[in-house]
C-alpha cells in the first residue's frame, strides 16, 4: 500500500522509506550516463550526450558539465531544468565563501552545503526533491584531488570512480574489476578506461566523439586547469579502445580454433 | 591610548600589546592582555571601545574554533583575516557598528608568517609591520627606519625595544610594560613583558 504514502515528501512509509527520493533516484536511473574517474594526476568526468538531434544550436560551453568555479566543475544526470537550478546555487555557494573568505571553497564544503539544501526538500517544505544526481571533480589544498557523487537525498561520497544515470549499476562493476586501488592510475590511462566503460554499457553499436563529453582537471603551475576534450582527441581513445578489443578478439578466436584443432 | 605592536620576522610574527586598561584618565588595570588566540596558529590583538573589544574579538574567535570543528581543518591566517575584515565591514554599514582595531598575526605552513593591519573602518593590509593606537605616530618612522625582512628573534626584540622606548619618551601617557607574543610554526609563544628602557634626561 505504498501509495498513500506516496504524495508527500515529507513523511516516511511504515516500512521506513522516503517514497519521493526513491521515485527521484528512479528518475535519474533513465537519464544519460555520467562517469568520473580519479587519477594521480588529474579526474575526469565522461557523460553519453542525449541531445544529439541535428537541428540543435551548438551550445556555449557544454550540455551536461558545469564549471563551479576555478577549482571544480560538475556533471549531472536527471531532469535538466532541476540541474540547472542547482548549479546555479553551487556557483552562488562558491562565491559567497570567496567573497567572505577571499579563497576558493574547499571541495566538500560545497558538496555539502549543495546537500543540505537537497535534503531541506525531503524534510520539509511540501516540495518533491530535485530529481538530479551530481557527479562532482575538484582540487584544493587540504585533500588534493576529489571527485564527489550526491543524490536527491541529500546524501553525499567521496570517489575514487564512479558512475551515475543510465545503466551504472554495469559500469560501477566494470569500474570496480578494472580500476586499480593504488593510486597509480595516470589520467590518460584513466581515459581510455573511462571509453572502454562506455563503450560497453552505453546501449550503442559504436562510440563516436559526437556521443560522449569528457571533460578533465588537472593542476599547472599552481593553477587548477579544466579542459573539455576535443573530438580528435576523443577519437583517438576511441581508436585506441577499438584496436585493443580487436586483438582481444583475435586471440579468442586463435584460442577458440586450438581447442578445436 | 592603547598600542598594539606588530613585526613580522623570518618565520615567525611577533605582537606586543600595552597592558594598561583605562576608563578616561583612570589606569583601573595593568596586567590587562589584549590579545586572543583565534586557533593554534592564529593570533589577534585588538585595542579600542571597552565592550566592542572584547564582543568582537570573542565572535571572531569562536567562529574560527567552529570552522575547525565542521570541517576537520582550519581557516588559513589570509582567510580568517579577510573573514573578520567581511565581518567589520558588514556591521560598520548596520547598527551595530563596532570600534575596535585590530592585528592579526599567524603562520601558514604554505604561506610561512603573515601579520595584517585591520581598522575599524575595515581597511585590511598585510603588513611587514603595523602598529595601531597614538604610538604608531612615533614608532612607525622609528620601524620605517630600522626594520629589514627576515629579521630573528632576537633582532625582532631589538626593534620593539627601540620602538616601545621611542614611545615612552614622546608619549604623553605612560604606556608602561608590553606584553610579548610570538607566533610560529610551533604555534602561540608568550615571551612574558618587556618595560621600555629607562628615559635619561636629556
Amino acid at each position: 500500500m505504498a501509495r498513500r504514502y506516496d504524495s508527500r515528501t515529507t513523511i516516511f512509509s511504515p516500512e521506513g522509506r522516503l517514497y519521493q527520493v526513491e521515485y527521484a533516484m528512479e528518475a535519474i536511473g533513465h537519464a544519460g550516463t555520467c562517469l568520473g574517474i580519479m587519477a594521480s594526476d588529474g579526474i575526469l568526468l565522461a557523460t553519453e550526450k542525449r541531445n544529439t538531434n541535428k537541428l540543435l544550436d551548438e551550445v556555449s560551453y557544454s550540455e551536461k558539465i558545469y564549471r563551479l568555479y576555478d577549482d571544480m566543475a560538475c556533471s549531472v544526470a536527471g531532469i535538466t531544468a532541476d540541474a540547472n537550478v542547482l548549479t546555479n546555487e553551487l556557483r552562488l555557494i562558491a562565491q559567497r565563501y570567496i567573497l567572505q573568505y577571499q579563497e576558493s571553497i574547499p571541495c566538500e564544503q560545497l558538496v555539502s552545503t549543495l546537500c543540505d539544501v537537497k535534503q531541506a526538500y525531503t524534510q520539509f517544505g511540501g516540495k518533491r526533491p530535485f530529481g538530479v544526481s551530481i557527479l562532482y571533480m575538484g582540487w584544493d589544498k587540504h585533500y588534493g584531488f576529489q571527485l564527489y557523487q550526491s543524490d536527491p537525498s541529500g546524501n553525499y561520497g567521496g570517489w575514487k570512480a564512479t558512475c551515475i544515470g543510465n545503466n551504472s549499476a554495469n559500469a560501477i562493476s566494470l569500474l570496480k574489476q578494472e580500476y586499480k586501488d593504488d593510486n597509480t592510475i595516470n589520467l590518460q590511462a584513466a581515459l581510455d578506461l573511462s571509453i572502454k566503460v562506455l563503450a560497453k554499457t552505453l546501449d550503442m553499436t559504436k562510440l563516436t566523439p559526437d556521443k560522449v563529453e569528457i571533460a578533465t582537471l588537472t593542476r599547472e603551475n599552481n593553477k587548477t586547469v579544466m579542459r573539455i576534450l576535443k573530438d580528435p582527441e576523443v577519437e583517438v581513445h576511441i581508436k585506441k579502445y577499438e584496436e585493443e578489443e580487436a586483438k582481444l578478439e583475435a586471440e579468442k578466436k586463435k584460442e577458440a580454433d586450438k581447442k578445436k584443432a | 591610548m592603547e598600542c598594539l605592536i606588530g613585526i613580522q620576522g623570518k618565520d615567525f610574527v611577533l605582537i606586543a600589546t600595552d597592558t594598561i586598561s583605562a576608563r578616561s584618565v583612570v589606569a583601573m588595570k595593568d596586567d590587562h592582555d589584549k590579545m586572543y588566540p583565534l586557533s593554534d596558529n592564529l593570533l589577534m590583538a585588538v585595542c579600542g571601545e571597552a565592550g566592542d573589544s572584547i564582543q568582537f574579538s570573542e565572535y571572531i574567535a569562536k567562529n574560527v574554533q567552529l570552522y575547525k570543528m565542521r570541517n576537520g581543518y582550519e581557516l588559513s591566517p589570509r582567510a580568517a583575516a579577510n573573514f573578520t575584515r567581511r565581518n567589520m565591514a558588514e556591521s560598520l554599514r548596520s547598527s551595530r557598528s563596532h570600534l575596535v582595531n585590530l592585528l592579526i598575526a599567524g603562520y601558514d605552513k604554505d604561506e610561512g608568517p603573515s601579520l595584517f593591519f585591520l581598522d575599524y573602518l575595515a581597511s585590511l593590509n598585510k603588513m611587514p609591520f603595523a602598529i595601531h593606537g597614538h604610538g604608531s605616530l612615533f614608532a612607525l618612522s622609528i620601524m620605517d627606519k630600522y626594520y629589514e625582512k627576515d629579521l630573528d628573534f632576537a633582532g625582532a626584540s631589538a626593534l620593539l625595544m627601540k620602538c616601545i622606548t621611542e614611545i615612552q619618551k614622546r608619549f604623553i601617557v605612560n604606556l608602561g610594560k608590553f606584553r610579548v607574543r610570538i607566533v610560529d610554526k610551533d604555534g602561540i609563544h608568550d615571551k612574558g613583558t618587556v618595560a621600555p628602557e629607562p628615559v635619561v634626561a636629556a
